[in-house]
């Protein structure tokens, strides 16, 4: 299937100059990165070179330590997390859903609880409404009948599916995978990225994925993005960049996934 | 040798008269066809029939104890309700206590940590009495209207010391229970855009409940059997709880035997009870949790 890349559309996450440490350990070196609306873009690159802390920093669950982050038009003051910077964290959080490596579902929630959890709670959507809508993205990511289970009880690449469904239940403007399928033993990763590729070309949804999937990346993204040390080494459509890297690092590093 | 008699102590009749082996032993291998049940019903029933003699050996007042039971028995819901309001009280300041105690702000550590370290480390029984004797003398200093809200009837002093005495020790339950909740809830709350208050409320403290509740139902118990201490402060004839009643009745008849042992065993029916219940709320938070259905093991569906 072809991607076609929509680099048109306005532009949803806007990364500048983005630097993280922790303590001594410099992460993540200055990123600059946009993703434009609709657009698939897969981050991938050795553990350990910033790719996750990249989106925890996009969703502020770590805070930058220099460089801005805008999501949909809301940039959050870096610093002291006053109450008026909470806000727009919150705003920011909003528009941005996050998919977790370790799933990360709500074990004393029904699957159908886990979707609707943020709607109701965070947009103070009433039940009514909510849960029509719950059971309408539980449907799309193939989990209908799972409605009522328990986490405990899905196998892993449900309860990836089912917490997918709760990202795509906030109606967000992007979503963050960090490494979704990593977690899953082999044979429960297709139904996972078949999940993700029909979010991209029935929805259209923007989403930033960080995996080591390189057949994804081929047949979904729209643009790849090779971290090295903290820093992007290597970007550009996603079939190029595959095919003929340019840095020897990257030919080094997909020499050895693919 | 043994091995030999003990198989056949468990397929034949037990081999009877023999002088080798002890007394424990014959009787084991005597007792061997016995279901275990109904040889431990036989050994509750033999420590009832001594005790049962033993207070008959006491001349045990059966006939004045069943015109005074319900004396002490109307002490029960007066025990059962101190001990609700004063567990209420503990569970709200071992809430507070514990977020203190994990918050990064400096004075919500120092108050808690002052709080955790003064009511643990100091007697139940002196706290009653400093809330209920010293602190009217602080309530006088202060004057105005505190000498009136800080002089407490003693029901309400027993019900706040136990509640803070309590609400010290369940500080540390409350902690750790809602630090057993791993950083990925968190973390997925965060990321939907969950303010704290929502966080906690919707998805760290009812995780953290099930964490919580079977070392709560156990200082609930403890609490049930320390609400006794109330007594020393005095409480007036129609508050009092159990213990009050039978020491006042016990004395009165000169029948402390009758009338403490009555109390014990209302005490103890109470917090028979109460863990019977303990019991079943902790399978009903197990849900979600344990993958049988109706005690039906399931495979991992995939």
């Amino acid at each position: 299937m072809d991607a076609q890349p929509q680099l048109d559309g306005p532009v949803v996450v806007k990364v500048e100059g983005l630097h993280k440490s922790f303590g001594q350990l410099e992460v993540l070196r200055g990123i600059d990165m946009e993703v434009r609306n609709g657009e698939v873009v897969v981050i991938f690159g050795r553990s350990g070179s910033g790719k996750s802390t990249l989106l925890r920093c996009i969703n502020f669950l770590e805070e930058p330590t220099s460089g801005s982050i805008e999501v949909d038009g809301i940039r959050p003051a870096g610093g002291h997390r006053t109450r008026a910077v909470r806000e727009q964290i919150r705003q920011l959080r909003m528009r941005c859903a996050m998919v977790f490596q370790e799933f990360n579902l709500f074990p004393h929630m029904t699957a159908l609880g886990n979707v609707i959890e943020g709607p109701v709670t965070v947009k103070g959507m009433p039940r009514e409404t909510a849960i029509p809508l719950g059971e309408h993205v539980l449907e799309m990511v193939g989990l209908a009948d799972k409605r009522d289970e328990y986490p405990i009880r899905l196998s892993g690449g449900q309860k990836q599916r089912v917490a997918i469904a709760r990202a795509l239940a906030m109606e967000p403007k992007v979503i963050l995978f960090d490494e979704p399928t990593s977690a899953l033993d082999p044979e429960l990763i297709g139904e996972v990225l078949a999940v993700m590729r029909s979010l991209a070309t029935e929805l259209h949804m923007t989403m930033i994925v960080v995996t080591h999937e390189m057949g994804f990346a081929r047949e979904v993204a729209h643009r790849v993005a090779f971290f090295h040390e903290g820093r992007i080494l290597e970007e550009g459509p996603a079939r190029e960049i595959l095919a003929a890297p340019a840095s020897p690092e990257t030919k080094r590093f997909l020499d050895a996934v693919l | 040798m043994r091995t030999e008699e003990a198989g056949a102590g468990r397929t034949a009749r037990p081999p009877t008269g023999r002088r080798s082996g002890g007394l424990r032993e014959r009787l084991e291998l005597g007792t061997a066809r016995i279901p275990f049940r109904v040889k431990l019903g036989l050994v509750w029933i033999g420590i009832f029939v001594v005790l049962g003699i033993l207070f008959a050996l006491a001349r045990f007042d059966t006939p004045w104890l069943r015109q005074h039971y319900w004396f002490i028995f109307r002490g029960l819901p007066w025990t059962v309700a101190i001990s609700v309001m004063a567990i209420a009280l503990a569970s709200i300041l071992a809430l507070l206590g514990a977020l203190g105690r994990i918050s990064k702000n400096s004075i919500a550590v120092g108050l808690t940590g002052f709080y955790t370290s003064f009511f643990r480390g100091t007697p139940l029984i002196v706290q009653m009495f400093l809330i209920y004797l010293a602190l009217p003398q602080v309530g006088i200093a202060l004057g105005g209207p505190w000498a009136r809200t800080l002089t407490l009837d003693p029901l309400r002093a027993g019900v706040i010391a136990l509640g803070l005495n309590y609400g010290a020790y369940m500080t540390e339950i409350f902690r750790a229970g809602i630090q057993s909740v791993g950083h990925g809830q968190s973390e997925a709350a965060e990321s939907l855009g969950m303010t704290y208050r929502q966080k906690m409320r919707r998805i760290v403290l009812p995780q953290a409940v099930r964490v919580i509740i079977p070392p709560t139902g156990n200082e609930f118990i403890a609490m049930m059997k320390d609400s006794a201490l109330v007594s020393f402060l005095g409480t007036v004839v129609a508050q009092m709880e159990i213990f009050r009643r039978a020491q006042l009745l016990g004395r009165r008849d000169f029948r402390p035997l009758e009338a403490l042992l009555a109390a014990a065993v209302m005490y103890w029916v109470l917090t028979t009870v109460f863990q019977y219940f303990q019991g079943r709320l902790e399978r009903r938070l197990s849900r979600g949790y344990v993958r049988e259905v109706a005690g039906k093991p399931e495979v991992p569906p995939h």
